[in-house]
Order: structure tokens, then sequence, then C-alpha cells
């Protein structure tokens, strides 16, 4: 059964279990033992190089490795992944199409006391938005393994976003869970609405269907652990069979999964969508349990949220 | 040097200049001044110095080339051209809407190692390249070529630090040393001189050359095999524009573009040259 543990920690052995490939080469910018590299790094350390803190060089350092024929994995906070290297990511990774992964730990409001400089929340936007990047944010230690995997199985860019926190273990007891990039998966049926969710906000939205369920309102669950390519037939299916989405992530609700989302609804089939997620400020410090609290990314809020959609059918 | 070889690959440099002019001009724009600044250095690397296969232009240990200041992509195409990458004709189409041959240098055209624009960038890529062939234990080179506006980038720092630190001998660069930006001399804009004191403070083995001087620059480039635990940066000290007058340590032709007459004048100053070397 899993375990509950932070998925950064989960990604940093799931590298190291699927890391005996000798085309595979990890790269980190001082942050090994933060991103969890560093497990690949005891394991592999001929296939590890730290670049010190030059996230810049480090990713292009990693393209070049890629135009040889490589998976390059490259290594840093999520801020700066997708932030501060923007223009590696896009330039350099994106438009020559390069098989790099980028992998940004420490992302959203759970890095915690850190504080806002610290926070990504715009990163999934900023990332989505390149043409041919994959964006991925597992939820719990299980799904970041098979998605690690199915990660360093396909040739192309990819965002990988991870968390800070321990998080409870929950789609390794679901039956019928599985992984695939570009596909949502449906972890629990419901018929009045719909709760999409990514990150450490699924665990959190399957409370949220709990408590809903208290009240007599059948939720549907879906963990949707790619945000970019988006899985339009589950999104659609779901619009059309629960009539009211409501989607949660730990991320501004501007560029992200709810944008995401919206985009779907508005092509092909509109219903209310309420999108739980901070609304377009940055964070500050604070103990992570308290931030989500604050910030309004609760079981609560998701399921209030959910009430809105519904009346607004 | 023998006398015939330098005859030859100042030819070829001079060939270089004439296509790469006459795809700008066809194209009606690309940035004429670093392309002619850096004829020589392409003439020597890829009509001496680089080992690759035109007819085999992805063979895995072959001597790979980051055109870090990517806008001089008329050099670069020409360069590949003539060495038989893609045909001269296909040069016509440089800039246009259906062609691969976009206006900064572009991976997807044969004979290009990696793509190139955005500046500061290529050099941490060539590192990238040239580390991959250390750690697979492949005997090639790694070319890097920068402005000298472009080191004004820090991302270039970040990866001296780097080459210096891993001791990446595999990889031989060259600063443009053209002394003139986009908005004009470096000296009015922003100075990064001392460049050699530079690179050298971050344990690069380097060289000074004439960038006009085709033996030179291929004796940089030997000099530069023989270090085994440095990587190795020549400053190239070049004209913008060099071998056409008008064109000569200006800005204007950075990006601009010369008149109807200009553009007779340069193509028989080209010509005379081309002549007064053939045999």
């Amino acid at each position: 059964m899993g375990e509950n543990i932070s998925t950064r920690v989960a990604y940093g052995r799931a590298l190291a279990e699927f890391g005996d490939r000798s085309d595979i080469y990890v790269f980190d910018s001082d942050l090994k033992s933060c991103t969890m590299s560093m497990y690949f790094a005891e394991k592999y350390p001929e296939r590890f190089f730290n670049i010190g803190i030059a996230e810049a060089n480090m990713v292009n350092i990693g393209a070049g490795f890629a135009t040889c024929g490589a998976t390059s994995l490259v290594h840093t906070f999520a801020i700066f992944a997708a932030g501060r290297v923007y223009d590696q990511v896009r330039n350099d990774v994106c438009y020559p199409g390069l098989n790099v992964k980028v992998v940004g730990s420490h992302a959203g409001l759970t890095v915690g006391e850190d504080g806002a400089t610290h926070q990504a929340l715009e990163d999934m936007s900023l990332m989505r938005t390149i043409p041919g990047m994959t964006v991925i944010c597992p939820c719990d230690d299980n799904e970041t393994r098979l998605a690690v995997k199915a990660m360093l199985d396909y040739k192309g860019p990819v965002y990988f976003r991870t968390g800070r926190p321990a998080v409870e273990s929950v789609t390794g007891d679901i039956p019928g869970y599985s992984f695939e990039i570009g596909k949502g998966c449906q972890l629990r049926d419901g018929s009045d609405v719909t709760l999409i969710a990514c990150g450490l906000m699924v665990q959190r939205t399957l409370k949220a269907a709990d408590l809903l369920a208290a009240e007599g309102i059948s939720a549907r669950v879906i963990d949707m652990a790619t945000i970019k390519p988006i899985d339009r037939e589950i999104i659609v299916k779901a619009a059309k069979e629960t009539g009211a989405i409501v989607t949660a992530e730990e991320h501004n609700i501007i560029g992200g999964l709810g944008s995401a989302v919206s985009e779907v609804l508005t092509d092909e089939c509109l219903v209310p969508l309420q999108r739980v997620g901070v609304n377009d400020c940055f964070g500050h410090s604070g103990h992570p349990n308290d931030l989500l609290e604050h910030f309004g990314l609760t079981p609560e809020n998701i399921a209030a949220n959910a009430k809105k959609a519904i009346a607004r059918k | 040097m023998l006398t015939d070889e330098k005859r030859k690959l100042e030819l070829m440099a001079a060939t270089i200049r004439k296509t790469a002019l006459e795809t700008i001009h066809t194209a009606g724009s690309g940035h004429i001044g670093g392309s002619f600044s850096m004829a020589d250095i392409m003439a020597v690397l890829y009509f001496k110095a680089m080992n690759v296969d035109p007819k085999n232009p992805d063979k895995p240990d072959r001597d790979r080339l980051v055109v870090s200041k990517g806008h001089c992509s008329p050099v670069t195409y020409a360069t590949l051209a003539l060495k038989g990458f893609f045909p001269l004709e296909h040069l016509k189409t440089f800039r246009q809407i259906d062609s691969d041959l976009s206006g900064h240098v572009e991976i997807h055209v044969p004979g290009v190692d990696m793509s190139g624009g955005s500046l500061g960038q290529g050099l941490s890529v060539a590192l990238g390249m040239a580390m991959y062939a250390k750690a697979n234990h492949i005997n090639n080179y790694v070319h890097a070529i920068m402005g000298d506006g472009e080191i004004e980038e820090g991302q270039i720092w970040e990866a001296a630090m780097c080459a210096g630190f891993y001791k990446v001998n595999n990889l031989i660069a060259f600063v443009d040393n053209n002394k003139i930006q986009l908005d004009g001399r470096l000296s009015e804009v922003m100075d990064p001189n001392p460049i050699d004191e530079k690179f050298r403070a971050f344990n690069w083995n380097v060289i000074n050359v004439n960038g006009q001087d085709v033996e030179e620059i291929a004796n940089a480039i030997d000099e530069a095999k023989k270090c085994l635990d440095k990587p190795t940066m020549i400053v190239a000290h070049t004209t913008k524009g060099a071998g056409v007058s008008i064109f000569e340590d200006t800005a204007r032709f950075h990006g601009g573009q010369p008149t109807p007459e200009e553009y007779e004048q340069a193509i028989k100053e080209l010509d005379d040259r081309i002549a007064s070397l053939e045999v």
C-alpha cells in the first residue's frame, strides 16, 4: 500500500528506481537534497551533474545533452523552473522539441514559511502556454511513481511539478486507478457535479465529495494529473453527465487547471464552472496547512463551490 | 599553413560572404555586419577544422557548432550550403513563410546543431554537448560562436564558470569581437572588456587572434586541441562588416540593408576579392 510522503520524495525515489538507462542524465542546481534528485545522484553519480546556482545554464546544458540523444532531467524549485528560466525552456527546450524534463519542486503555497518569493502559483500557466510542452502535476506517491515512469518513456519536453509536504497516499487504493499522460482518472463516480483536481488538491477534493455526500449531493471526482495535454474527453463527458464542474488547484486560478478546463467547456459544452485556487494574488509565509486554509484551498470551500455550481445549472 | 591552403580558405571566406549577402538581398532582410565579421571563422571551421559529413549530418561523433549569435543565420546557412548540407538554390527561400531557413539559426536545418537567437544561451548548450561527449567517451570537439555584445548576458558567465570547473577541454568557443552592437559601439553601450582576462579568471585557455586571418584562426584551433585541462576561448578580434569597405565598422549594417547602389558595389568588391584569390 502507499506511503504518506511528499511528491518530491516519491519523485526522487522513482527517478532512482527507473534511472537505470544509459541515456538518462540528471542535473541539479544546488538543490538535490530538496528536489530529491539526490537519490539518483547517489545511485548513478556518473550520470549526475551539479551545475550550481545557475538555473539558466543548467537548462541549456540539459538541452545540449538532449541534442546528442540524452534524456535530460533538470531540477530546481518550481518558481525558478517556470519563471526564472522561462526563456531557456521556451527557446532552447520546447522550440527545438528537445527531450528535456523540467522538474519543479516546492510548487504552490505549501513551500510554507519560506514565503511568497518561493511559492510558485503561476508555473503551470507559464509552462502550459508553450507549444509542445506537457505539464504533469501528480497528487501522491503512487501517481508520482507512475508518472515518472511514463515521463521517462515519453520523448519530448515535460514540466513536472512536485510539492514539499507529505501528502496522503490515495490513488493506490482506488480500484481501476491508472496513470497515462494526457488522461484524467475518475476516482469516484457521481451525478450532480464533477470535481476536477490536481496535485495535493486531489485529496482535499475527495474529502469535499464526502462532505457533499453527507448532504445528499453526488459528486464525481476526477484526478487530472496531466494539465497539458488536457483530457478533453473526460471533461466533456463529466459536463454532459453532471452538468456542473468545480476545479481545484494549488495555483493561481488564472492559467492553470481551472483555465484549461474552462477552455474545453467553452469550446465544447458550456456548463457552470467554479474555480477553486489562489485568487490572483501572491502567497506569504506561514504553516502550509494554515496557508491552504487562509487561501480557501479546503474541502469545505470546494464543497461550497460545488453547491454554487449546481445552483447555477 | 601552406600558402595554397590559406588561399583556398580565404577564397571560401569571400565566397561565403558573397553567398550570405545574396541570400540577404533576396530575402530583403537579414544581418550583414555580424555575418561578415565571423565569415573567416566559419570558413576555417567547416573547410578545415570540423569533422562533419554533409552526407551524414547526424553522425553521432561529429564535431558540433552552436551559433549562439543566432541572428547571423545568413553566414551560417551560406556556409552549410557551400559545404553541401543542402542546395545553394535553397538559400533563395531564406526568411520566407514556407522555408525552414528562418531569420535565426534553426536546428531543423540540415547541418545545424542547435537553434539560436535568444542571446547568451548558446555557450551553455555547447557546454552540454561537450560534457555529453566526455561522459560518453566520444572524441569530438564542440564549438560555439558568440558576439561580443552577446557576452553582456549573464548566462555566458554561468557557462564560463561551469566549463572551467568541469575542465571541459573539448569545448572550443569564439567571441566575435567586432566591437559594435545594435545600438552602437560597445565602448558606448556596455563594454565587456577585457574579454580575455575575464575568461582566464574562469579557468579557460584563452587565445587572442586576428579574426579576419584564417591562418591565425586555424592555428588557434590547433593550439586549443593541445590543451587537455581547460576549455578554450578564442577571442577573435574582428571588424563588423569585414570584407566590404562600406559595411565595415558601422552599426548601420547590424540589421540594416544597403541601398541598391551599395549592394552592387559590395558584390563588385567581393567579386574582385574572389577573382584575386582564384588561380
